[in-house]
């Protein structure tokens, strides 16, 4: 079995409890956007098992958030870097990451959020880097701020990161959140613990990385992650 | 072994990362047979869904420049727009033979794992015997995964994210 971009072999499916239900009654959004009937079974074809290819000549990286407007963001420096492999410890070699995030004071430059915390004209909030060989990523932003959110009375997220993966098939996308660690809002976040699997809801905390930390600089942040693996044997055929 | 790391929602702000060229999967100069592939998004209320992250994934036709991928949002009335190359049959599992189709992810505010479905197209010999469309029985629900021409080279198929009100059927989503 090769690992090459042509690989037609099926992926796994996800782990019992791993994943939040579409049906999650605490996260009030998801109401009228589940879908009422069993999702279809569709084993994976050629169409599920490979994947777009982003080429970082098209898609050109942006490493620095909290640079990348001219001048300094306002707000708390981190590196965050980490990993990504599939179920079986094999890295996800040059794969695009997408990132998005509020600045220090938990605001959005989107004209969505209304959320009355100033904008920082020196912070934007998108990023995109590309794993290397090794499965690794590493890019440089500020600590997103805590923000409040009108799901329940005095409803605030959790300082987050969002994150998008693609893989090598249309089957490993994965659109996820990143958390930071002691952050007492995880406990009441309806969203974080709609994941059934405690282990599992954990791995999304980042842990503080005291070797990635740069002197005089800023914090180091780990976050790894683990996209599906190609199944041991085709489902069919 | 760790398993795959756990879904969580695109959110209301997913925007910041939005390039609009990416709805126009020939912008990069691939040559064939150009379609309009557009469709409305309502949930369970019937109301239009205006935040939605649509991406669409097709490995065919292979045309050169071609990025098989696109991202669109929904916009102020629900709606999302494609400009694509219309694919053509796909190999399947074992001998069978797929219909021409794209792929699709619905990413939103209030979908915690992406909601996975295809669009199919209508009028094509092959729909009768693509092993997906043959698994579902019900006639209604197959046809919420097959695009109507409304003219020709504009492909419509709207999407219902949930079942309810003014009678429309909830579109087939499937379990990858
Ligand atoms: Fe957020």
């Amino acid at each position: 079995m090769s690992t090459a971009d042509r690989d037609t072999t099926p992926f796994r499916p996800y782990a019992p409890g791993t994943q939040p239900p579409n049906d999650a009654p605490s996260y009030r959004s998801t109401g009228k956007r589940h879908p009422g009937a069993a999702l279809v079974a569709l084993p994976h074809t050629v169409t599920e098992r490979q994947g777009p290819r982003f080429d970082p000549r098209r898609f050109p990286p942006l490493l620095d958030l909290s640079t990348a407007c001219g001048g300094k963001a306002l707000g708390e420096r981190i590196i965050v870097s980490g990993r990504v492999t599939d179920e079986d410890g094999r890295a996800v070699a040059r794969t695009m990451i997408e990132i998005w995030q509020a600045n220090a004071s938990g605001r959005y430059d989107h004209p969505g959020d209304q959320h009355d915390a100033p904008l920082d004209p020196a912070f934007h909030g998108a990023g995109r880097v590309f794993t290397d060989d090794e499965g690794w990523y590493q890019f440089t932003t500020i600590k997103p701020g805590s923000y409040p959110w009108r799901n329940h009375h005095n409803a605030w997220r959790p300082n987050h990161i969002h994150y998008s993966y693609f893989g090598p098939g249309f089957a490993t996308r994965l659109i996820t959140q990143m958390y930071f660690p002691g952050d007492p809002l995880l406990e009441l976040d309806p969203i974080f613990l709609s994941i059934p699997d405690r282990t599992a809801r954990e791995r999304l905390i980042a842990r503080f990385d005291l070797e990635t930390t740069a002197p005089e600089w800023a914090l180091g942040y780990r976050f790894d992650v683990v996209l599906r693996g190609r199944g041991a044997t085709p489902m069919e055929g | 072994m760790a398993a795959a790391t756990a879904s969580q929602t695109i959110g209301p702000y997913w925007h910041l990362l939005e390039d609009k060229s990416w709805a126009d999967l020939t912008r990069f100069g691939a040559v064939g047979e150009r379609i309009v592939v557009e469709g409305r998004m309502r949930d369970g209320d019937d109301a239009p869904v205006t935040d939605a992250c649509v991406e669409i994934w097709q490995t065919s036709p292979e045309a050169e420049d071609f990025p098989g991928f696109g991202r669109c949002a929904t916009d102020a009335e629900g709606w999302f727009r494609f400009t694509t190359l219309k694919p053509g049959p796909v190999g399947g599992n074992g001998n069978a033979l797929q219909a021409p189709h794209l792929a699709l992810t619905i990413f939103a505010r209030g979908i915690m794992i992406g909601l996975r479905s295809r669009i199919y197209f209508a009028g094509e010999a092959l729909n009768a015997t693509d092993p997906l469309l043959c698994a579902i029985e019900d006639a209604e629900r197959r046809a919420s995964l097959i695009a109507e021409a409304t003219v020709p080279g504009v492909w419509r198929r709207d999407i219902r994210l949930q079942g309810g009100v003014a009678g429309a059927p909830e579109t087939v989503f499937l379990d990858l």
